[in-house]
């Protein structure tokens, strides 16, 4: 799943929870998932580095590394 | 044949110069017409800037008494008219025009050009606030075109990995100055658009001059930008410099930091959401638990309430019933016993011994006794015999047994 749709899976959870619409069992259900997308946003955010590529002419991508004048 | 070799020091050719100028007389007093640059008000209110025309430049400075008396704000792109001599300013070994006062004549050839494009640019729509669209709020791919050696594209990967290290950055390293930048920019927009790279475009250069930004003023870089398939965020130059560029993006960065951050979100605060959404979710689940609890609580206490009120009833109801037939049968029974208590008293009244005294009986009695038998007495015995109105002592003169009862 990207990060993306983990947030707004995790965004809709929380909603769903707090609109109070629901079944015990069925807001069990959603905090269930609720924390394994947390666990799984937590995970992206404390791995994530980021690459930086940059386009050489003949259009290929090589890292960047900054080489500032 | 051999000459003398002619030899001085630095200092003495400027210092030459520098009378050399001083004494030519036209120099010492003159107007100079040209465009302002690299226009700068220094903090000691001095002002330096280079006036141009088509062919050449000019070093000038205008020291603060002069620039005091000055009618209007110089900015880049001004046409002006400035009087002043021309010295040598030794240290640098540069000759500059010393200006007593400038003229404002009109705006210079670029801000015309400029005005005269975004108008007819903007005539055609592509400016239209409505072309603008949205920049993706959580972007997995980011371009950038600009140059790989300027400040600009440092403090824009900086910031981009600092804010949301989840995506990846490209960047295209494109010229942003001269001749060949606008070209270069296009094909860098370009390039992002057919190999389909990047989810927002970061398109920009660090400040400077109006010439050093007209490569985003230039009609091929403005269309390339507002016809990009993936949303542009445009990053030129300072807060105060606004180029065509800016008014084709979807978005206007006041700098390329600005646009970094504009480009992605922060994950700190996404981080600050998730675990405040953990914390929230627990929190719901607790209340809804004990919500429910007590909902349950409060349901079975009312059932209990109700069957027990309901068995009440039913028993007052039976009580009632029982309470009623009670009522009945004792009423029954009292009936029963008045009627029995009359007949037998009736009865009694038929047998009361008064009654039969009435009818010639009488009962004789010893010591208080009744005699039933002969065996009772003896003869001489004192006795008396009962009739209605009162007794009769008497004594037993004789004794005769009979066979039999007599009554």
């Amino acid at each position: 799943m990207s990060f993306e749709k983990a947030l707004k899976e995790l965004e809709e959870t929380v909603k769903k929870l707090e609109s109070g619409d629901t079944t015990l069992e069925e807001a069990i259900t959603l905090f269930e998932k609720g924390v394994g997308l947390t666990k799984e946003c937590r995970k992206k955010l404390d791995e994530a580095q980021m690459k930086v590529k940059m386009i050489t002419e003949n259009g290929e991508e090589k890292d960047f590394i900054s080489t500032e004048a | 044949m051999e000459q003398r070799r002619r030899e001085a020091t630095v200092t003495q050719v400027n210092n030459f110069l520098k009378v050399l100028l001083e004494r030519t007389d036209a120099l010492q007093n003159l107007w100079v017409k040209g465009e302002i640059s690299n226009f700068k008000f220094h903090s000691s209110g001095h002002i330096y800037l280079t006036l141009k025309d088509e062919g050449a430049v000019l070093r000038a400075v205008m020291f603060k008494s002069a620039a005091m008396k000055l009618a209007f704000r110089p900015e880049n792109g001004m046409k002006v008219a400035a009087r002043g001599r021309i010295a040598v300013f030794e240290r640098d070994g540069q000759y500059q025009l010393y200006i007593e006062e400038m003229e404002q004549e009109g705006r210079g050839d670029l801000y015309r050009l400029f005005e005269e494009l975004k108008k007819k640019l903007g005539d055609e729509g592509l400016f239209d606030s409505a072309k603008k669209r949205p920049i993706p709020p959580f972007p997995t791919k980011i371009g950038i075109v600009t140059s790989p050696t300027g400040a600009a594209a440092r403090d824009i990967i900086n910031i981009l990995k600092r804010r949301y290290p989840i995506a990846e950055a490209r960047l295209y390293p494109a010229l942003v100055q001269g001749v060949s930048a606008s070209a270069s920019i296009v094909k860098g927009i370009e390039y992002f658009n057919q190999a389909k790279c990047a989810d927002v475009l970061i398109v920009g250069r660090g400040g400077g001059s109006i010439e050093d930004l007209w490569a985003f003023n230039e009609e091929a870089t403005v269309r390339a930008v507002r016809s990009s398939e993936i949303p542009v965020i445009s990053a030129v130059g300072h807060e105060t410099d606004f180029t065509l560029t800016d008014f084709a993006a979807d978005l206007r960065a006041p700098t390329p930091s600005a646009a970094a951050e504009l480009a992605v979100p922060n994950s700190a605060d996404i981080r600050a959401f998730v675990e405040t959404s953990e914390g929230r979710m627990k929190n719901l689940l607790l209340t809804k638990a004990e919500n429910r609890e007590r909902q349950l609580a409060l349901l079975s206490q009312r059932a209990s309430r109700a069957s027990f009120e309901r068995k009440i009833q039913t028993l007052a109801l039976l009580c009632d019933r029982a309470a009623d037939n009670l009522t009945k049968e004792y009423e029954k029974a009292l009936t029963a016993r008045e009627k029995l208590f009359s007949q037998s008293a009736s009865k009694l009244d038929a047998l009361s011994p008064l009654k039969v005294f009435s009818r010639g009986y009488s009962v004789a009695e010893k010591d208080g006794k009744a005699i039933v038998s002969v065996d009772d007495v003896k003869k001489g015995d004192k006795i008396s015999v009962v009739v209605t109105d009162g007794t009769i002592e008497a004594e037993v003169s004789a004794l005769e047994r009979k066979m039999g009862y007599v009554i």
